[in-house]
């Protein structure tokens, strides 16, 4: 990621007092001491050493965030103007850090474990048993074919959003009336969705998508009864939500692209077709990659359509990955399991990523 | 009569023809696609209006095909008859209502504070932390997008439990700030970039501090960008399910846990649960309708470099 923005280069004199310097150190290194103080405490209460009296972990996380304001505090108190810049990036490091850092290497410990929340008996080390149990578990391997032919289906949403932006950004009337209703989809909750569209609209006896669909001759319609055509409703209600978001972003690109370009090669006999090929497609390339990328990380998240309407069904045929641990946490409330197919997961996706972006970045460089 | 000097020549009219059945493809292109994404909402807001039989027999235009009720909406206390009668559904409906407010709109505060500081600080100033500089932190922050929820519910779950913040409205607050600051700090990032840094330059030399001046010149100027990422935030906040389903229970449940515990249950009738459908998209309804120039300039950012 390249460097942006204008960097302010300010050059000013602290004069910090040694005790200034002293005071911000001591904030610092005590209010540290006092959450391992704490924590030690809790610990030694856990595991049975002594009873403190204390009911939850929460005293060891008001020492943290006491902690962590004092740490911002004493950086400015020790390092000056310097340590009032820090202090721009400071909260959210530790915001972040603490809330994904953390969990993560504690998931790490839940994942090689037999967890039932439930169960008196509490974590038990179980070693390489989940990732035997998940190597054999046919539907988890489904869900994560289908989230292949899921992220698949991308293309086609691209070309629709490319198309309807291409449509927005030409003379038109009423574009803002179009570009509002057409906005409409993504500020739906896919929770509403999945019943206004899922339930109600495709109900098979008296849903108006089903009424249609027999005008149109298919006899009886039914949109989840067979795995492919269950996967079908499922990608295009999940498109009819997530067109709207790639439309607009496209169509920013579009108005970006500066007219005389277009012009230039109306003039040089481009006609409308061969222009967009040759001219409009190749500028909007980078836009495109960023649309696509943005729609493959928000499309590995599905889960809120398939766990209200399918539930998972026909036998499995439609779960994504996250509805799936979703489910099989429900069922079964085993937290190790979930968690390693979860943490197999995100492994998956770093690597599919960093290989996308690899390439897509070799792809889309410009070359002169 | 004699024969007009300038008339158009029968090629100008066949362009003509062209020109017209082009706006013609254009037009019913657009209009078709905006049945498509507006039907279902005015689907629900009819079926909220339906009694059983206008639902079996599909009737479509209100007052046309069927006289309106207001059957739907007095399942859930909100009806003119019912709306001055206490009700417990009603209630239950606005708990939940007050908690997707609540969460959303201080998950979004949170979010764009944190996040447009440290936007504002990796645009403007070189840091380094260990082996991280600015470009490295940049990516830290935006590579938490990839991060799919799942991995972090249920470490979420255990660690909320025994901090006792499971089925708290803070709990998922401080989880929705996480899901939404990347996306923030990309949108603030880009905004901090465009704003010429011989603004600051000249109020710092007129004696303000860095932060004075970050307060009272960068942020107006800002100003737009930070309502855009705000706008966007909310969006996503007050549609998330999957955290909300997970981590809360009875206390702290937002609308879309209570619709799609509704949408489970077999014997509830079809106008009540277009009823609550309704109200739980109409406040997004609005904010689309009113902000949209928002939400669109939020979107935008990111894309155009």
């Amino acid at each position: 990621m390249a460097e942006q923005g204008d960097f302010l280069h300010v050059v000013t004199t602290d004069n910090l007092s040694d005790r200034r310097i002293a005071l911000g150190r001591a904030l610092m290194w005590g209010s540290a001491g006092l959450l391992a103080l704490v924590a030690l405490a809790q610990t030694a209460q856990q595991i049975g050493y002594a009873d403190m009296g204390f009911s939850n972990w929460r005293p060891t996380l008001y020492a943290y965030v006491f902690w962590a304001i004092c740490l911002c505090w004493g950086q400015v108190l020790v390092r000056g103007e310097r340590g009032k810049r820090v202090l721009f990036v400071l909260p959210a490091a530790l915001f972040v850090i603490s809330m994904v850092v953390f969990p993560l290497l504690f998931g790490l410990v839940i994942a090689f474990s037999d967890w039932n929340l439930s169960s008196p008996t509490g974590r038990t080390f179980n070693g390489l048993d989940n990732l035997r149990q998940m190597w054999n578990d046919s539907f988890y391997w489904n869900a994560m074919a289908n989230m292949v032919r899921y992220t698949l289906a991308i293309i086609v949403e691209y070309a629709i959003a490319f198309g309807l932006a291409l449509l927005l950004n030409s003379q038109i009337r009423a574009r803002k009336f179009f570009r509002v209703a057409f906005l409409m989809p993504l500020m739906l909750s896919p929770v509403a969705v999945s019943w206004m569209i899922g339930k109600s609209m495709m109900e098979i006896r008296f849903g108006p998508i089903a009424r249609l669909a027999r005008e149109l001759g298919w006899a009886s319609p039914s949109f989840f009864g067979s795995p492919e055509m269950a996967r079908f409703t499922i990608m295009v209600m999940d498109a009819w939500t997530y067109i709207p978001f790639m439309m607009i972003m496209i169509l920013a690109g579009l108005q970006a692209i500066p007219k005389d370009i277009q012009e230039a090669a109306k003039v040089d006999g481009a006609r409308s077709w061969r222009g967009f090929w040759e001219v409009t497609f190749p500028l909007m390339l980078p836009v495109s990659i960023t649309v696509i990328l943005i729609r493959i990380i928000f499309k590995l998240k599905l889960a809120d359509i398939i766990i209200n309407v399918t539930a998972g069904g026909p036998g499995g045929a439609t779960d994504s990955v996250t509805s799936f641990i979703f489910r099989e946490y429900r069922d079964r409330s085993n937290v190790g399991y979930g968690t390693l197919l979860a943490m197999v997961y995100l492994v998956l996706i770093v690597i599919a990523i960093t290989i996308v972006m690899k390439l897509t970045d070799r792809w889309a460089r410009p070359r002169y | 009569m004699s024969q007009q000097i300038f008339h158009d020549s029968p090629e100008d009219l066949a362009h003509k023809v062209k020109w017209f059945s082009g706006r013609l493809a254009v037009y019913s292109v657009l209009i078709l696609w905006a049945i498509i994404c507006l039907f279902p909402i005015y689907w629900t807001i009819t079926t909220s209006f339906k009694m059983a039989p206008d639902v079996m027999r599909g009737s479509l235009i209100p007052f046309w095909d069927y006289t309106p009720k207001w059957l739907g909406w007095k399942s859930l206390g909100l009806s003119p008859d019912t709306i001055w009668a206490e009700s417990t559904v009603r209630n239950e409906f606005l708990k939940r209502f007050y908690n997707s407010v609540i969460t959303s709109l201080s998950a979004s505060a949170l979010a764009v504070f944190l996040g447009s500081l440290a936007a504002y600080g990796l645009s403007r100033f070189s840091y380094r932390f260990g082996f991280m500089r600015n470009s490295d932190i940049s990516f830290f922050f935006l590579s938490q997008l990839i991060l799919p929820p799942v991995v972090l519910a249920l470490p979420f779950l255990v660690l909320y439990k025994s901090l006792a913040l499971l089925d708290t409205r803070i709990g998922l607050i401080l989880l929705y700030t996480l899901t939404v600051l990347p996306i923030v700090i990309w949108i603030m990032r880009d905004q901090f970039a465009g704003i010429p840094k011989e603004l600051e330059e000249a109020a710092l030399v007129d004696g303000l501090s860095i932060w004075g001046a970050f307060a009272t010149i960068v942020m107006p100027i800002a100003l737009p960008g930070m309502v855009a990422a705000f706008i966007l935030s909310l969006v996503l906040t007050w549609n998330e399910y999957f955290f909300a389903a997970l981590l809360t229970s009875t206390h702290a449940n937002t609308l879309p846990v209570m619709v799609a515990s509704q949408t489970g249950s077999q014997g509830i009738s079809w106008w009540s649960m277009a009823a609550l459908s309704f109200a739980a998209i109409l406040p997004l309804i609005a904010i689309g309708i009113v902000l949209e120039r928002y939400i669109i300039k939020g979107m935008a950012a990111g894309a155009v470099k």
